[in-house]
This record gives C-alpha cells, structure tokens and sequence, in this order.
C-alpha cells in the first residue's frame, strides 16, 4: 500500500509541473508586451523598461519559468497589478470561503445525489424510479448561475414570508452564516444529479450478481440485502465521482460566488480577468489546481483502500 | 416494418454486417423515447437557429426605450427587455450563435482529441506517455477554470469562447479513444491487415476510426451540452460575445439587473439553455444505449 502511495504522489508531480508551466505560459498568450500592461496603457518607456528588469522579463523564457517555480515553492506568486498586495495574501484572505462553499456543496451532493439514487435503483422502473432521474436530469442539464438567480428570485426577492437571513445576498456570508444555504444549493444540485445517476447504475449492477441473489436466496431481509451488501459495493465507484465533484465546485464556485457577491477565490479571478491583473488570475488557477490534484491523489488513495480487489497497476 | 415474401429474400443479396449493425442500432434508437424526443428536438432547435431569423420580422437588436421592460403579452411573447428589445426575437437569432458555439467547439476539440487518443493508442510507447501526461495537466484544472483562464488571456468574443471550449473538450476525447484504440489494437484483424502490407495511416482510419466510432459519436452529442453551459457561463460572466449580441448567458448576465421588476429577462433565457442542454443529454444517454446493447439493462 505505501508502495502505491509513492508512487502515486511521483506520478504527480509531472502533472503539477505541466500545470505550472501552463500557468505560467498564460502571460506569454497574452496579445501584447506583459511588462507593458503591467506598467499600465500611460507608462513612459522608461518605466515599462524598468519593470521588465525587475520581472526578469529579458531573460529567456525557461530561465523566468524557473524563477517563478522558485518563487511559487517559497509562496510567492508575485503582486497584484491593481492593489500592489503580495498575490499570496489576496488568496489567503478568501481561500476558505471558496473551500468552505465547496466543501458544503459536496456534502449536499453527497446526502441528495446518494438518497436519489438508492430508492432510484431499489425501485427500478417504477414512477418513482423515473421521476428521479428526470429531475437529475433536469439538474445536469441546468446552468447552476441560472439556478441561483432563479433561487434568488423565489427566496431571497420573491414572497415576504421569506426568512430575512436569505436576502441579505450583496454581502455575501460571514456575518450570518444560514446566507450559505442558497449559494451551496446552486452550487450543489448539478453534482447531487451526477452522483444519483451514478449510484444508480452502480447499484444496479450489483442488485444483478450472483452473491445478492445468494442472500435473497438465503432469506435475508431485502433491507438488510440492500443496504448491508449492495451499498458497501455499489459505494465504491461514487467515491470517484465524489472527489471530481468537490474539484468541479472549486472551478463551479465561480459563477457561484459572482452571482451571490461572495468573496472567495472565484469572484477574485473574475474581478482579476476583468480588470486584467494576470498575476492574480495566474495565482487563483494555480493554487484551485494544485488543489483539485491533490483532492484526487485522496481519492485514488481511499479508492484504493475501500477496493482491495482492484489492481491500479 | 415490411413484410418481405420469401421469394424476394431469397432474391436479394443478404446485407452487410455493418449495414446490419446499423440497422439493429436504428431500431434500439427508435425504441428509446427519451432518445427520440433529444433527437427530435435537437433537430428544431438547429432548424430553428438556421431557418428563425426569417420568420422574425422585428431587428433582435432594436431598442425602443418607450416599451422597456414589458411582461410577456400577445405581442411580445417572451416581453421586452431594458432597452425594449423584443426577447422573443433576440432569443430565436441566440440560438444560432448557441447551436454555432456548441457544434463548432466540439468539433474542434473532437478533431484534435480523436487524433491524439488515436495516435497514442496506437504507437504506445513515449508518444502516448507525453499525450496522455499533457491530457492529465488539461484535466487538472476543474470544471470551467480552464476555459476561462484560456478567455482571459484570449481575450473575451464569441471566436475564443469556441477555442477555449474546444481545447477544454480535447483530454475527454482523447483519453475514451485511446482506451478504444488500445482494445481494438490488439485484435486480429488488425495484425492480418498489418501482414498484408497496410500503411499506418490506412490502418488508423480505414480499420481503427469506423470501430472505435460509437463511443465518439456518444461522447460528441454528451460534450455539445456541456460546451454550451459552459460557453453560456463564460457569456454570464462577461467573457463572451459582446453586447449587444443575443447571446443566452449574456441576456441572463444583462437581465439580472432588473431581475426585482423584470423576472421573464433571466427566465426565458435560462428555459432555453436547459432545453437544448436537456435534449443533447438524453439524445446522448439514448445514443449510448443504443450503441452499446450490453450496458442497457
């Protein structure tokens, strides 16, 4: 087992250096001198010269990309353009907000994607069956920043009798925190119909084998047959899809935090793409990926612990 | 179906397996009525995209402050937006850009991650180390992250959002061809065509592409749903076509201003991309089933 470990987190590391150097390519893709915009559209020549200096920008592009890895590893990913502030520190002011929001997401994913799919697949084809899926249809189908406007509209704007703590929407959460509960929804309902769809047809496939029909033979109650057999198994591929899903709202919360004004990683990068501070849109890409490897290296690690049977050789 | 005489059986050549499997594929398609109704619908809405503009008389883009903001009524069926725009109209002339977005990108991102899977399925070796290792850095960035860093340094029109769709597309292509290439690979027809002296490149696309074409036909119609909620998110987000382009998620993105007064401005818009997400969804789902008889329970 510790066999597999090392050599999954070697197997990382490539993956983390590809995604650095993409990261760090993003200022080279952009139309134009970086140093330039940096500087702003009014600087003197003068001053732009001068900032490419301090950058480095003169040298040639595998030396900067080491520079930036030197400084990346000690925490440093440079300034925003726009506040002047160490990027690290603007990122560590909301980190957890995001992470927070993601974690609740999936958690909520987790409890409705899994609840819908068992009585989904306990009661295959009949109305109840399809009146699941049809809604986890719907919730794959649906753009979540719509679903929270909609949200928005009914709850927070919409009747009176509606709870005060949901409308107070512009300023995100922190003061209260019951304000998460519409944000988690919109971020959570698309990856709750994943797993529903998911633990389904997983659990389908092992209400098929042999050794349940054993135990049905054997006289054992269909509850027991359901949920001490068939779950324990039919669980093991979700798990998969659960690590994706938290990595999915990192990337998702986005939209999420833009529409709720909440001020997390996401609405950083898209106050950052706007106002086009890259060294900031290079941190929060960064630091989110960086994350979401490290979240799936937990999940093929516990895959691995819960499936004895399978082999990832 | 009709009803053949044994005489005209017997007088016509017996088809070939491919025409065979075709056909056993058309009929389990037809008998998925979810799937029926994905691919019917599917149809309207590109008939729509291509043949709408010409049944709407009224400019998607004309604004008449006197009539701003108006709720759904006879005339204008979907209301008016803040400029006084007609929604209907607007709506009808977005689904071109919608059904262009979703086909255009993922036929871009299919084209280049059918070839790699392709080609690093079938070489092995280093090649499929480095394509393979590049798909997992594409992947390593979740959900729309990718696109949107791509539309960030880009810049945001309707031209990027399709590349960084595309390339947001490619790793899914190339990681399901290249599991189906190494499968058939190994088959032995494929050693018999290799002893007869076929080139690579015959072999690729004469006797590896046509059997590892189901799941990528699945996968395409799966992707086009998720290339427009994600090209609809990154119009929301301001990254997209520009205003005053009837694009959906640019209409949701306009319209959430006057969201209190105004609720049919994020309504409509919002219907019509869980439609036609909807219908590629269970068109896909249906395709799969059909495609692939052994997953169908």
């Amino acid at each position: 087992m510790s066999k597999f470990i090392i050599r999954r987190l070697l197997q990382t590391i490539p993956v983390l250096i590809g995604v650095s150097i993409l990261v760090f390519s993003l200022m080279y893709l952009i139309p134009g001198d970086p140093a330039q915009i940096i500087a702003g559209e009014g600087a003197s020549p003068k001053t732009v010269e001068q900032i490419r200096e301090k950058l480095g920008l003169n040298e040639p592009a595998p030396v900067q990309y080491v520079n930036y890895m030197k400084n990346v590893v000690q925490g440093d990913l440079g300034n925003s353009i726009r506040s002047g502030r160490p990027v690290m520190d603007e990122i560590k002011a909301r980190f957890w907000t995001t992470v927070e929001l993601s974690f609740y997401a999936t958690i909520l994913a987790v409890f409705l994607g899994l609840i819908a799919g068992i009585i989904s697949a306990v009661r295959h084809y009949t109305w109840s069956d399809i009146t699941i899926m049809l809604i986890a249809l719907f919730g794959l189908s649906m753009p979540n920043f719509w679903f929270g406007l909609m949200l928005i509209q009914w709850f927070a704007i919409g009747p009176d009798w509606m709870p005060e703590f949901m409308k107070m929407r512009a300023s995100g959460w922190g003061d209260d925190w019951r304000q998460i509960i519409l944000p988690v929804i919109t971020l959570g309902t698309g990856g709750a119909a994943i797993i529903a769809r998911m633990t389904r047809s997983s659990m389908l496939e092992v209400i098929g084998q042999d050794y349940i029909r054993t135990a049905r033979a054997k006289g054992m109650s269909e509850r027991i047959v359901i949920y001490r057999h068939a779950l324990k198994n039919a669980l093991i591929p979700v798990i998969t899809v659960v690590g994706l899903e938290f990595g999915g709202f990192l990337g998702g919360a986005v939209l999420t935090e833009s529409i709720f004004a909440i001020n997390g990683m996401g609405r950083l990068t898209i106050d950052a793409i706007r106002t086009r501070d890259f060294p900031i849109v290079q941190g929060t890409v960064l630091v989110i990926s960086f994350l979401f490897v490290f979240v799936n290296l937990l999940v093929d690690i516990s895959y691995r612990l819960l499936n004895k049977r399978i082999d990832l050789n | 179906m009709v009803q053949q005489t044994p005489a005209a059986e017997f007088g016509q050549k017996r088809s070939s397996p491919r025409v065979e499997a075709y056909k056993g594929f058309w009929r389990r398609l037809r008998k998925n009525k979810a799937a029926v109704v994905g691919g019917a619908l599917i149809l309207f809405f590109i008939l729509t995209g291509i043949l709408g503009p010409f049944f709407t008389t009224a400019d998607p883009n004309a604004t008449q402050i006197s009539i701003k903001l108006q709720s759904p009524s006879a005339e204008h069926w979907f209301g008016t937006d803040n400029y006084g725009r007609d929604i209907f109209t607007r709506i009808i002339h977005g689904m071109a850009i919608t059904m262009k977005v979703g086909f255009l990108s993922v036929a871009l991102g299919g084209a280049v991650g059918v070839f790699l899977g392709i080609i690093s399925g079938y070489y092995g070796g280093i090649l499929d180390t480095v394509i393979m290792r590049t798909m997992d850095v594409l992947l390593a960035f979740p959900g729309i992250l990718l696109a949107l860093a791509i539309v960030s340094v880009l810049g945001g029109s309707l031209t990027n959002v399709i590349i960084a769709v595309g390339i947001f597309s490619i790793p899914a292509f190339a990681r399901i061809v290249r599991g189906s290439t190494l499968s058939v690979r190994k088959l032995e027809y494929i050693d018999a065509v290799k002893a007869l002296g076929a080139s690579d490149g015959r072999i690729i696309f004469k006797h590896i592409l046509p059997n590892v074409l189901s799941p990528i036909i699945v996968q395409l119609t799966l992707r086009i749903a998720t290339a427009v909620l994600t090209a609809s998110g990154l119009a929301f987000l301001g990254l997209g076509a520009k205003p005053p382009t009837p694009e959906w998620g640019a209409m949701l993105s306009e319209g959430r201003t006057y969201m209190r007064e105004a609720p049919h401005l994020v309504l409509f818009p919002g219907i019509m991309i869980v439609l036609v997400v909807l219908a590629f969804n269970i068109f896909g789902d249906g395709l799969r089933d059909a495609l692939d008889p052994k997953m169908k329970k």
